[in-house]
């Protein structure tokens, strides 16, 4: 045995040994083929870290990075004693949360009933149907909802029609939360369901036979043999879905907030880009960004480690 | 018994065939109520008339579409920067998967790099370091700023990556026997055999570029330059207005917005005409990119 691996390293050896010069320029090769894509990632992903020096700093555009005066953890003093990051920090993690949570109790129920419809044809079109949202930007879609939840909208319409009174889903703070959450659900909910269909059909007819011949109802197939062939990838994409509890969706609510509702509407990302960037505190943005990006990659770290504990997959 | 059990089986498929369908309409009516909305004049629109179905039909808010420069201008940009990014992200990602998807024993400093890319998926400076940049390279105001800020999609390299790691080492090997080089390697034997795959990355890009508003409005200090979506945004900055319609219609600026509302509707079906042309596509590829990619074993 031993001597058999000896023999095989030798050659191998003697093949290296062959090789070494071609080896030698395929590598460069390699390393030229990174070139380009590396040269993107150092001007666009890496000098704005060294950005993150603004945050030390009272950055002044004129005066440039090397002539601003450091203040060291001023500006995150600053942020942690407004009473407004507090809120901001509530308002992203409600949001996420409700996404996430709802999201996926949704994408998991619309599997399993879809799985149901044997009308192929009818299954086709719901499908088409129910995607789309996707694939349309919050712009888009921002109009569209709008236009159902405004106070003349189509919700309204119908609220007023079964003698309800009207509700300003838009411009009421303790409306909107449910607003961007259920919206984000509609958009979602089909897309999602791809992955638990799919978890769905990987099932064995036979045992939905089975089954059925001992006398259970579709209820009790569905809780004892659909959801837990489900529950690994619900498991895993839960898992997953955990470094996005910062990521409230700036596109939506950026697309769908007024002055009206920035109590409850506000997350990490709108606040940045108000405060920072519009309102010119380029610093104190870059702080409120460094601590999101912070928290954030603990928690995608964290949800590798879990994801490779648990299930056996990891991201990266 | 069995007799109320087939009732009862009845009764749920019909239960079941009503709330999927609804879900569906859920989903369908909402879009196909601005369509109808975009072919309806501006009095039915004002007096919210408009359901499923235009009222008192008409073409007028797409002619003035055709006559309006800003909104092709803005097209126009939309579409050269959905090539221009879909052009550089291809080209990056596959000459970046293919070195990435050997061995650390066969590529020295392998590891380095894909340290490197994952690393900036982590971290990043976030919105206003970037943004200097693009402002100290001079590139505001120009395609290039919607553009070369994401030309490497770091979670593409990846997905192809993991499917160049699959694809079977005789094919190399034979390639290598005819002397072919890396670069010869990756364009005949690889390309070809992850059309697919390269197909889902490439709709990525095409999706996320057109769909992206927020580049140009940090980007584009001048409303010439918008692409698409950043315009379509700007028409509908007034929601406060839209909001207050309800009380105070009597307002000039606010009778105008409102009989805006059927061109602003045109003016966004218009704008997802192209993604409703690759829909077959992205459906297609997307179902299959998702359930495979992603996460490695």
């Amino acid at each position: 045995m031993s001597v058999q691996t000896a023999k095989t390293a030798n050659l191998e050896n003697a093949e290296t040994m062959k090789q070494k010069k071609k080896w030698l320029t395929t590598n460069s090769m390699y390393h030229l083929m990174m070139l380009p894509g590396m040269i993107f990632l150092l001007i666009f992903s890496y000098i704005p870290m060294f950005g993150i020096i603004m945050a030390f700093q009272d950055y002044i555009p004129a005066k440039g990075m090397l002539g601003s005066k450091f203040v060291g953890l001023e500006h995150f003093i600053y942020m942690f004693q407004l009473p407004d990051i507090g809120q901001v920090f509530k308002n992203t993690m409600v949001i996420a949360f409700g996404k996430i949570l709802l999201g996926t109790f949704a994408a998991i129920v619309f599997s399993i009933l879809l799985n149901e419809i044997r009308v192929k044809f009818l299954k086709k079109s719901i499908q088409t149907v129910v995607y789309l949202p996707h694939f349309l930007s919050w712009v888009v879609l921002a109009a569209v909802v709008i236009n159902m939840f405004s106070l003349d909208g189509t919700v309204n319409q119908m609220l007023t029609f079964l003698g309800l009174e009207k509700l300003n889903f838009l411009g009421s703070n303790s409306l909107f939360q449910p607003l961007l959450i259920g919206t984000d659900v509609w958009k979602e909910f089909g897309f999602n369901s791809i992955v638990y269909l799919a978890a769905i059909t990987a099932v064995d007819p036979g045992q939905h036979e089975a089954a059925s011949i001992d006398g259970a109802n579709w209820w009790r197939r569905v809780w004892h043999i659909t959801l837990p062939s489900m529950l690994p990838i619900i498991l895993l994409l839960a898992i997953l879905s955990l470094p996005n509890i910062l990521n409230a969706g700036f596109d939506q609510v950026y697309n769908l907030y007024t002055p009206m509702v920035y109590e409850s509407g506000d997350i990490l990302d709108t606040y940045v880009y108000r405060i920072g960037l519009l309102g010119r505190e380029y610093s104190f943005g870059t702080a409120v960004g460094i601590f999101k990006s912070i928290i954030g990659m603990i928690l995608i770290i964290s949800a590798n480690e879990m994801a490779k504990k648990y299930t056996d997959r990891k991201l990266f | 018994m069995v007799e109320n059990n087939r009732i009862s089986a009845r009764i749920g498929r019909i239960v079941i065939y009503t709330i999927v369908i609804s879900l569906g309409l859920v989903c369908l009516l909402p879009l196909w109520n601005i369509v109808a909305i975009s072919f309806s004049s501006s009095e039915a629109v004002t007096a919210n008339a408009v359901g499923l179905i235009p009222v008192n039909f008409t073409t007028e808010t797409y002619k003035l579409i055709m006559e309006d420069t800003q909104f092709w201008r803005s097209f126009g940009i939309s579409v050269q920067r959905v090539f221009l990014s879909l052009l550089i992200n291809m080209v990056l990602i596959v000459l970046m998967a293919y070195p990435l998807s050997k061995s650390k024993r066969v590529f020295k400093g392998r590891n380095i790099y894909m340290n490197l890319l994952i690393f900036s998926m982590l971290f990043n400076g976030g919105m206003i370091p970037t943004f200097l940049v693009v402002k100290n390279l001079e590139m505001l105001n120009t395609i290039w700023s919607l553009v070369l800020p994401g030309a490497v999609q770091v979670f593409s390299i990846i997905l192809i990556m993991n499917f160049f790691v699959g694809v079977p080492k005789s094919l190399e090997e034979a390639a290598i026997m005819d002397g072919a080089n890396p670069l010869q390697i990756l364009l005949k034997v690889y390309i070809p055999i992850s059309l697919p795959a390269l197909a889902t990355v490439a709709l990525f890009s095409i999706v996320g570029n057109w769909n992206d508003f927020f580049s140009g409005l940090i980007y584009m200090t001048k409303v010439s330059n918008y692409p698409l979506m950043t315009y379509i945004q700007s028409l509908s900055i007034s929601i406060e207005e839209m909001l207050k319609s309800g009380a105070s219609a009597n307002s000039l600026e606010n009778m105008m917005q409102v009989s805006n509302k059927n061109l602003n509707a045109a003016k966004i079906v218009v704008s997802i005409i192209p993604l409703l042309v690759i829909y077959p596509m992205l459906q297609k590829y997307f179902i299959h990119g998702i359930v495979v990619g992603s996460v490695k074993e």
